[in-house]
């Protein structure tokens, strides 16, 4: 359980990290930083892209799976990380 | 025929209601058959008609109603909380959460994806993996592909007897016109009945000239004026130089006088730069070199003769067969002549004697062509026997760059207006060669068979891009070369001058070393000429004669002793050798007549 606190916490405290969020398969935000319309917001749609994305690379090849998702957009990056019930979500201002 | 039936109506009946009766059938008309009709008719036999046999079918059309769709998306304000919490309860979400939290799957999987997690984090931090590089630097364009030409239009010479193309000239504004000299160089042998007209072809119509050029005399050479697209000069076979203006006609708008031109066909013609621009100025075979206006052709302005030992006399001077004038160095022209020597000439000289500055020799033929570099003017290319050569004023001995000797005679050359590297040539064999020194040095970067006969003279457009050529029996081809050959080279400037610096250097070089060796060998020459005096070798010709005849004898003996020594071989080896033995038998014997007839 600490070890749990102290990951996220290193997480949250990295340079140009603007919120990590973890959620659960329901879209039930279990951790997060941000406010609470915002993560279910974010909740649903990176599921649904996650869920995809898995499926392609699966489709593409039986043996493969999906281990990290990156989204890179004009303002910043959102990082998934899947796994089968939840999602790890960070989103993050990478330095240029 | 009308088929009339009438019936009366009173007025006042008119809008009464109808009263229906039965009445009698009534015959009104009765038309018979008429037979006669029948004989415009023919019985057709057979009659063919089609008919199917199948199921008969009927074709429906059904539209089923619209189904509409709508795409909508859904927003999720609040999570999927299961049914026995309630999501607007602080306390139950708490402890739902709390619940999840101590789950150890929960933990587990957090600590897997922070690892995960915190390694991209980290990427991100240490590098912008979407860094744009190379941003500055501008496309570079590398030619990849290998220079090659291609022939756009080929302008036949409509005339049944065919003449060659002697001289090209672009038009000066556009390029859009072509001047193409005739005549026929052969010496006397101009056929009865040739034309003498030459030619002014508009690119885009091959089929027939634009204008009709009509001299007394075939021209050797014609130019388009620079300053004035309208005016043309031309150079007669005959010696004569005509003017002509584009918009007056193509009959010769001024003539010079015959006694006052050249005697030789005038091989060059070239326009001066001046503030009227009409002055311009020719050469031709009979040594002279002639200024002109064209206003007053009546009579030159000015007359050089082109004899090198500054005499000014005609017997010995040397035939101009090109010209070249340089617009940025007004007061040179150089000549080249038919015995192969380059003759530099200052136009303001004082003197008549100084004319003529320095004289380059080098070609065992005539010069057909001659043109300094357009970059750089210190350096000109000539083009005659069966060789292309580039000549540095400063080095005055020999050429500073030549090509191999090449199996045909060379005709003409010149320059690339764009690229300081390149040069074209044109051959008897019907082959034009383009050079580029910075590419490769012993052979032409392209060698192209343009036709089967010879090619006589060549023009390249300002531009670089097309090439006309003329052949001898008066077809012009017009080639347009690939891009890498005139688009300018990175840094092509600079290699091209350091090519020719470098040449010159290694002539003047070898000239110095030349000299020394001319001059040891001067030295020892004159230290040996006393002694030579007193042996005077008396070349007698009877003592040659003996001395031949002896030598002779001595051979002739040397090989009957040879046979004989092979005669005296072991018997065994002569049976063997049967035939042989015949053979030298019959030898032996001929050797003996042979032995006889000089004694």
């Amino acid at each position: 359980m600490a070890e749990v606190e102290e990951t996220l916490k290193r997480i949250q405290s990295h340079k140009g990290v603007i919120g990590t969020m973890v959620v659960n398969a329901e879209g039930i935000p279990i951790r997060t930083t941000l406010d609470n319309s915002t993560t279910v917001q974010y909740a649903g749609l990176l599921h649904q892209l996650t869920m995809k994305a898995k499926s392609t690379v699966r489709d593409i090849d039986p043996q493969n799976d999906l281990t990290f998702l990156r989204i890179r957009s004009k303002k910043h990056e959102i990082m998934v990380a899947p796994d089968k019930e939840y999602l790890l979500i960070v989103i993050q201002n990478p330095c240029e | 025929m009308e088929i009339v039936y009438v019936y009366v109506k009173k007025r006042s009946e008119f809008g009464k209601q109808c009263h229906f009766s039965d009445s009698k059938a009534e015959l009104n008309i009765d038309i018979p058959p008429n037979p006669q009709l029948a004989e415009q008719f023919m019985e057709r036999n057979p009659v063919d008609k089609g008919i199917q046999c199948s199921v008969s079918m009927s074709e429906h059309e059904a539209n089923t109603e619209r189904f509409e769709m709508e795409t909508r998306g859904v927003n999720h304000i609040e999570g999927g909380w299961p049914k026995d919490v309630n999501p607007l309860e602080l306390e139950q979400t708490i402890r739902f959460r709390k619940k999840v939290e101590k789950d150890e799957n929960y933990v587990n999987t957090i600590m897997q994806l922070g690892s995960i997690m915190e390694h991209c984090i980290k990427q991100n931090n240490a590098i912008d993996i979407y860094q744009e590089y190379f941003d500055d630097e501008e496309v570079v364009e590398v030619t990849e592909e290998a220079p090659s030409a291609k022939t756009i239009n080929v302008f036949r010479d409509p005339q049944e007897i065919k003449r060659s193309a002697t001289h090209l000239s672009w038009h000066p504004d556009g390029n859009r016109k072509l001047a193409v000299a005739y005549s026929c160089l052969n010496f006397q042998r101009a056929p009865e009945g040739m034309s003498h007209e030459s030619y002014i072809w508009d690119l885009e119509n091959p089929n027939k000239p634009e204008i009709v050029l009509k001299p007394s005399s075939p021209l050797v050479t014609l130019e388009y004026n620079p300053k004035d697209s309208h005016v043309l000069l031309g150079g007669c076979y005959n010696g004569q130089i005509a003017c002509w203006d584009t918009r007056k006609g193509s009959l010769v708008a001024e003539l010079s006088t015959v006694e006052f031109s050249h005697r030789d066909p005038v091989y060059g013609s070239i326009w001066l730069q001046s503030k009227t621009g009409t002055e311009c100025f020719s050469a031709s075979t009979d040594g002279q070199v002639m200024w002109w206006d064209i206003r007053k052709l009546s009579e030159p302005t000015e007359v050089v003769i082109m004899d090198i030992t500054r005499k000014e006399q005609l017997e010995n001077a040397l035939g101009a067969i090109s010209l070249e004038f340089e617009s940025t160095l007004p007061t040179k022209f150089m000549v080249g002549t038919e015995q192969g020597v380059v003759i530099s000439c200052n136009r303001k000289a004082k003197t008549s004697a100084e004319k003529i500055v320095c004289t380059f020799s080098g070609h065992h033929g005539p010069i057909y062509a001659l043109q300094r570099n357009p970059f750089y003017p210190k350096n000109f290319l000539t083009v005659g026997d069966w060789t292309a050569r580039i000549w540095s004023e400063d080095s005055r001995e020999s050429s500073i760059m030549w090509t191999k000797y090449h199996m045909a005679y060379l005709t003409d050359g010149a320059w690339s207006p764009v690229r300081p590297a390149v040069f074209f040539t044109t051959k008897m064999d019907g082959t034009l060669d383009i050079w580029d020194f910075v590419f490769k040095q012993c052979d032409p970067a392209l060698s192209l068979k343009v036709c089967d006969e010879a090619l006589f003279c060549l023009r390249v457009q300002d531009n670089g891009c097309f090439i006309a050529c003329g052949s001898q029996l008066g077809t012009t081809t017009l080639l347009e070369v690939s891009n890498g050959l005139y688009t300018l080279q990175r840094n092509e400037k600079n290699t091209a001058s350091s090519i020719f610096e470098r040449e010159t250097r290694r002539e003047k070089i070898l000239e110095v070393r030349h000299r020394e060796m001319r001059l040891k060998e001067k030295s020892k020459a004159e230290g040996k000429d006393d002694e030579l005096r007193e042996e005077v070798p008396s070349i007698n010709l009877e003592e040659l004669v003996s001395k031949a005849e002896e030598e002779f004898f001595n051979i002739i003996f040397t090989e009957l002793k040879k046979k004989e020594t092979a005669a005296m071989k072991p018997p065994k080896q002569r049976k063997m050798e049967g035939d042989e033995e015949v053979e030298e038998q019959d030898e032996e014997e001929k050797e003996g007549a042979s032995e006889e007839t000089p004694a």
